[in-house]
Formats: C-alpha cells, sequence, structure tokens
C-alpha cells in the first residue's frame, strides 16, 4: 500500500539496512526454536531508503496464514514464508500505515482473542440468553 | 458489562483512559493495536508495548490548555493530521482539550472563561501546550480577547504541571525572531523559568512527535528524557545526516550539483544544495511524514534545518555547510587592494629609511682598523 | 550564544574578519619583502638570472643528497604532512566547495575514505614531527614558542574537521563551529609567523637561483 509514485533510482549500494534485518530476523527465530522466546521488530525504528522496504517484505514473503483485524482499522497480518516469522501492518481507518511490526512467535498475541474481552463476552452472551429465555425484550 | 461514565450534566468523563475506551466499546484487541502504534510513536522497543498498556489504561486524563500566539497554525495543521485517524485520535481522547482557540468553537469571553475555569479546577495539574512565539516589543503585536500574549503566558503557567512548547516558533523564536526581529519575538522558555519544559521544534514538528510526546506524559506522568535545548531525546537524539538513507551517497563523494541534474535524479547526497542534515536534530530520517510515506530529502530537496534555533538566519537555504555566508571573495579582493596600497606605502617608507641610513653611513678605512 | 549562532558567526563575520587580517597581512609582507629591493650589483653577470631562479623555484622541491642524509626524519616527515594537508583542504568535497563560492569554480573531489585514511595519516605525521622537534637535541635546542604555536594552529583544524566529519564529542552544530573558527584562527595568525613560508618560499628559492646564475654557477 505504500508505494512510492516517484522514479527514484536506488542502487544495490542502498541495502545498508536490510542485511542486518533479516539476520535479526533469523536470529530470533533461532531463539524461538531453543528456548521460546518471542521478538518484535519496529520496522519504524530503522531508516530504510525507498524500496528498501519493499526487499524485504518480498524476502520474507507470504505463507499459510492470513488474517485480517477490523480494531480501529484494518490491520493485516501474515504468516511469511518463514514459519514462526510474522508481518503485522496496522492501519488507521484511512488506509495509511500507522505501524508495521515483524513478529517471531508461534501466534502474534494480537491474534489470540483477550481476557477482558472474553470477560465481556461471558456478560453479554449470558445476559442474551437469558433475556431469550425469560422472553423479555432487552432494554 | 460496560461502565457507563457519561455523566448526567454532559461534563466529560474524568475517568481512566481504560474506562474511558471500555465506555466507548473499543474492544481489549484494538487497545492493544493502539499500545502498538503508540510504542512506535514514542520510539520505544516493542518490550515495552506491554508496560505501556498498562499505564495508559491507568492513566488519568489530564487537561490541556492549547495556547497560541504569534504563529502561523502549521503546528496545529500538522496535530489535526494526525487526528484525522482513529488510532492517533484516541490520544486525543486521553486528554481533555479544554482550550484551543483555532479549534474550538467558542470564542470571545465565553471562551476565555471556560480556559480560566479549566485552569482553576486543575490547578497544578493540567498541561500547557504553546504554539507560537512571544513578542516583547509591544504588547499588543499580539493579543487574543485583549489580552497580550506575554500576560497569558505568565498567567496560564502558574498553575501548569508541565509545558510543551511545540514548534520552533514556541522553542526558539522561530520566523519572527529572525533578523530583523521586528516584534522583539521571544520564545517560551526565555519567559517561563520556573516550569518543566519539553521543546518540540520543526517548521512544523512531525505529528506523531507531537501525539509520542503526549503519550509519553501520559503513559509515565513525567517529562521524556530531554537534551541539552530541553528536546526529547527520543525524537531529536539522532542528527538528520547519521539517520539519512542518502549517506552512503555522502561518504562516496556522489552529489548532486543542481536539482534535477542527473546525481539529483539518481538519488544522490544534497549536500551541496545546501543541506542542513549535518547539524539538525529531527526525527524526519526514520519517522518520515505523511504517516511514514516521505519526508524532504527523499522528494529531493535539502533539509532546512527547521527544528533548530535560528535556521533562517543560517546563511541560506541554498547555501552548503561548508560555504561562508558573506561575500568572501569580494571582502578578500577589497582587502588586498587595501593591502596593496599599505604594503606599497610601507614599503616606501622602509625604502626611505634604508637610503637615509646609507646616507649616514660612514665608511671604514683601513686606518681606522689600524688604530689601537 | 546558541549553537547555530555560533556557527552562524564562523561562518558569516568570522570568516570575513579572519580573511582581511590574512589577505592584507600577506600582501602587505610580500610588498615589503619585494620594495626592499637587493643592492646593485656591480659585477659583471656571467649567466642569466630569471631562467636559473624560476627553475631553482622548481628544483629546490628535491633537497640534495647531504641535505637529506642529515635531517632525514624531518624531511620525510615534513613531505607526508604537507602532501596530506595539499590532499584533505584541496580534494575534499566540503573544501571544494567552499573554495568555489570565493573563487567561481571547482573541481573534482576524491571519495570520504581515501580523505579519511589521508588525514589519519597526517595527523600522525604532524605528532611525529613534534616528537622530533622535542627529542632531538639540535631541534629542541632551536624549538622557540613560535614553532609549537604554528605546529599547534597547523594541526587544530585537521582534528578538528576529523572529528566534526565523524561526529565524536558534542553536537553537530558546535563541532562544525568549532572547526571553522580553528581555521579563523589559523588564518589571522598566519602573516605574523613562519607559516609565510608559503608564499616567501618562491621568492627565496628564486633568489637563490638568481645569484648563482648571476655568477655563472648551477644551483
Amino acid at each position: 500500500m505504500n508505494t512510492s509514485p516517484f522514479n527514484i533510482h536506488t542502487g544495490s549500494e542502498l541495502t545498508w539496512n536490510v542485511q542486518p534485518l533479516l539476520f535479526e530476523v533469523r536470529h530470533a527465530l533461532e531463539e524461538l526454536l531453543d528456548s521460546g522466546e518471542t521478538s518484535i521488530i519496529d520496522l519504524r525504528s530503522i531508516p530504510l531508503a525507498p524500496g528498501e522496504e519493499e526487499t524485504i517484505l518480498k524476502t520474507l514473503g507470504q505463507g499459510e496464514v492470513h488474517a485480517r483485524l477490523s480494531a480501529l482499522g484494518p490491520s493485516e497480518i501474515y504468516e511469511t514464508r518463514y514459519a514462526g516469522v510474522w508481518l503485522i501492518t496496522h492501519y488507521n481507518e484511512e488506509q495509511a500505515i500507522v505501524s508495521r511490526f515483524i513478529e517471531i512467535t508461534k501466534i502474534p498475541d494480537i491474534l489470540k482473542s483477550q481476557q477482558e474481552d472474553m470477560s465481556s463476552a461471558l456478560a453479554e452472551l449470558t445476559q442474551a440468553l437469558e433475556s431469550q429465555e425469560l422472553g423479555i425484550q432487552d432494554t | 458489562m460496560k461502565k457507563d461514565l457519561s455523566k448526567k450534566d454532559g461534563t466529560s468523563e474524568k475517568g481512566t483512559l481504560g474506562e474511558v475506551l471500555e465506555s466507548r466499546g473499543v474492544s481489549r484487541r484494538s487497545f492493544m493495536k493502539f499500545c502498538a502504534t503508540t510504542a512506535s510513536m514514542m520510539a520505544l522497543p516493542p518490550v515495552m508495548i506491554p508496560m505501556i498498556a498498562k499505564a495508559l489504561e491507568n492513566a488519568r486524563r489530564p487537561s490541556v490548555i492549547w495556547l497560541s500566539f504569534q504563529e502561523c497554525t502549521g503546528c496545529t495543521e500538522s496535530l489535526t493530521r494526525a487526528h484525522t485517524s482513529s488510532i492517533e485520535s484516541l490520544i486525543f481522547d486521553s486528554i481533555s482539550l479544554d482550550y484551543h482557540h483555532t479549534l474550538q468553537a467558542a470564542a470571545g469571553t465565553a471562551a476565555e472563561a471556560a480556559r480560566e475555569a479549566a485552569m482553576e479546577e486543575n490547578f497544578g495539574n493540567y498541561l500547557l501546550v504553546v504554539d507560537g512565539s512571544i513578542p516583547l516589543g509591544n504588547p499588543g503585536y499580539s493579543t487574543i480577547a485583549g489580552i497580550s500574549n506575554l500576560e497569558m503566558l505568565t498567567e496560564s503557567a502558574k498553575g501548569a504541571a508541565a509545558i510543551i512548547a511545540v514548534g520552533t516558533c514556541a522553542t526558539y523564536g522561530g520566523i519572527p525572531h529572525a533578523n530583523p526581529n521586528p516584534t522583539g519575538a521571544v520564545s517560551v522558555k526565555d519567559i517561563i523559568t520556573d516550569k518543566p519544559i519539553i521543546n518540540v521544534p520543526g517548521c512544523p514538528p512531525i505529528p506523531v512527535v507531537i501525539t509520542g510526546v503526549l503519550a509519553h506524559y501520559l503513559t509515565f506522568g513525567s517529562l521524556p528524557e530531554l537534551d541539552h535545548i530541553g528536546r526529547p531525546k527520543a525524537f531529536y537524539g539522532q542528527s538528520i545526516h547519521d539517520r539519512c538513507y542518502r549517506r552512503p551517497f555522502y561518504d562516496k563523494g556522489k552529489f548532486a550539483e543542481t536539482f534535477d541534474d542527473e546525481g539529483a535524479r539518481k538519488g544522490w547526497c544534497l549536500f551541496k544544495l545546501g543541506c542542513k542534515g549535518p547539524t539538525t536534530y529531527n526525527a524526519c530520517a526514520t519517522t518520515k511524514w505523511n504517516g511514514g510515506f516521505s519526508w524532504p530529502i527523499e522528494a529531493g530537496h535539502p533539509c532546512l534545518g527547521c527544528s533548530e534555533p535560528d535556521f533562517w538566519d543560517g546563511g541560506g537555504f541554498y547555501k552548503a555547510l561548508s560555504m561562508p555566508t558573506e561575500n568572501l571573495s569580494q571582502t578578500a579582493v577589497y582587502a588586498a587592494a587595501g593591502a596593496a596600497a599599505a604594503g606599497a606605502a610601507i614599503g616606501a617608507l622602509n625604502r626611505g629609511k634604508k637610503n637615509a641610513s646609507n646616507k649616514i653611513h660612514i665608511k671604514t678605512t683601513i686606518d681606522d682598523l689600524r688604530k689601537d | 550564544m546558541t549553537e547555530i549562532e555560533l556557527l552562524s558567526w564562523a561562518r558569516g563575520p568570522g570568516l570575513q574578519i579572519a580573511t582581511i587580517i590574512f589577505v592584507a597581512g600577506v600582501v602587505i609582507r610580500i610588498f615589503e619583502i619585494l620594495l626592499l629591493g637587493r643592492k646593485a650589483n656591480l659585477a659583471e653577470s656571467k649567466g642569466p638570472e630569471m631562467s636559473s631562479g624560476l627553475r631553482t623555484v622548481i628544483t629546490r622541491t628535491l633537497p640534495d643528497r647531504t641535505t637529506f642524509k642529515r635531517s632525514s626524519v624531518t624531511i620525510v616527515l615534513g613531505y607526508i604532512f604537507h602532501i596530506g594537508l595539499f590532499i584533505v583542504c584541496f580534494l575534499s568535497a566540503p573544501h571544494i566547495l567552499f573554495l568555489r563560492d570565493i573563487i567561481g569554480f571547482g573541481w573534482p573531489s576524491l571519495p570520504t575514505q581515501v580523505i579519511d585514511a589521508v588525514a589519519v595519516v597526517t595527523i600522525i605525521a604532524l605528532l611525529a614531527t613534534l616528537v622530533n622537534r622535542l627529542t632531538n637535541k639540535v631541534m629542541r635546542y632551536l624549538t622557540n614558542f613560535e614553532d609549537l604555536l604554528t605546529w599547534f594552529l597547523t594541526f587544530l583544524p585537521l582534528v578538528t574537521g576529523y572529528i566534526a566529519f565523524h561526529r565524536i564529542g558534542m553536537t553537530a552544530p558546535t563541532l562544525l563551529a568549532v572547526h571553522i573558527l580553528s581555521v579563523e584562527l589559523l588564518l589571522v595568525v598566519f602573516p605574523f609567523t613562519k607559516l609565510m613560508h608559503a608564499f616567501t618560499l618562491f621568492i627565496a628559492r628564486w633568489y637563490n637561483g638568481a645569484i648563482s646564475g648571476y655568477r655563472g654557477v648551477a644551483s
């Protein structure tokens, strides 16, 4: 979604942050396998030239899982072609990217249902069932 | 069961941010997305997201009073671009913006009365946000509802917990302060010396920097770590030059000589076109503008140095940093001409001295030497 | 004064003052030397003066064997740091820009890594000359305050330039201001010290060649 319409030519000299970043991902994946430790990398915190972010995303590719979140605007969650490496992109309601993370984990936390939401859901469901039983209109 | 926090008398909810969000039907998952984005905005490492979540959901909503002085409203414009999205607007849900004379609907004495009421109710706890410089030359140069900027600032600062000076005008004087400074414009820190001040300079500052500073205050209840001129190090700790993606071209000596020449089209370094990146500290190179879309150097224009004091008087936006700001060749020519005249005069004087001493020179003869 | 104000002063009025003093000082001294003239030589000339003089200006660049044997350390170190200073001052991109602003034209620059390496070598060579000056018995005997001052004024811009470029220590505007101010200091003191050899060497070499040529001997 974040493509550059300007015809800026970039040479291979500019991939000076791409390699280190991919190595960091590899290291984190190794850690995940060895000790179960998860990691998150914030892609906004690293200076990237135009085209470099695309290179990283292309390298990571897309795997078997694609989830779409609708919470304060859409969020796209992909498992990349490398299992355990997830790409999470948060958009606001104007389809602009507000943050982008690479998460090295078995499943990103944001995909899991949250405790508080489940508690609220339980209360709601209970109320919905109760009002159905008694045949009373819900206020 | 969601808590119902809307009061019957219509005043804003004063619960914690967590309670406010819950009452608005914002799910926990959405809140997590908000915290992750806020952490990214505040340039904090992702491991701190759970901590931020905890702090934000328990944060009380501070009252914020925004004063606009001698400014172009660019800072408010920049900020309201951040306001258009629901994520960043949550920051504004988490504060109670009790006074902003550009954005608010009220005007005149009613608005001023509301401001004074908010200040009194939250005395010692409200955040004062200031944009625009303050003219000292004549208080009448800039007034709001007949109250001079100087008076309004000193009055409002009394009960403020902290002051956030937004934009280069409020932080260092900005464009009104530029040569010859006809209004006697000064910055907030030149007037208020007894309150903590966070300087968020930039012309305008990047929107997420403004919201990031607010988010930091909300999360930690304190000022972020500041550099020697009061800027938060999280956003102003690195120079543009040290984070610029065109740096490899600088190091290799590949420069654009003019706009739109071959080097410019290839995206080479803009140092020769006057880029002030090496002496400017800001987050433009990493955080970028317009939601991370691009920033001046990426668009092909050299950095103006807009988050540094007195950048307007820095010798010209298109004069490279290593170039003199005055016309040195003219100076050198005049100096040489003057010196030539002086040198000729001194040389003539010396010759005169030499000739004079030659005249009084008495030749030594062999007879003088024989005397003993 | 803020950092940027200091930098703006260094790039503006500071440079102007330094330029005036430097240019005026150099021009006045050269005029003084030339106008003093030479005593009329009443002997008949046995050879050409001018061509011998001009040739000597070039040939004196290389030392003769005896001189070299006697002061090899000084000569070799001297060559290294002079050539190094030339490369750093005239072939690095920011400096070429500076000169282009004054004289109206520029020329291609060398890559940063080359300039970096040359700067480091020059700094080491300059330090070695100082050590030599203080440890060699003869050199120590001859050394006075002016020698040490000029060494320091030459060393300072080199080191501050390297630091400013590589951002070690203070914040960027201060680093650049310090470098430019150190250059201004050098310029201001230049005409009053032995650094004038940069201009007078041509006169001195010419003179040596001229009097030898007049007498019909090689120089």
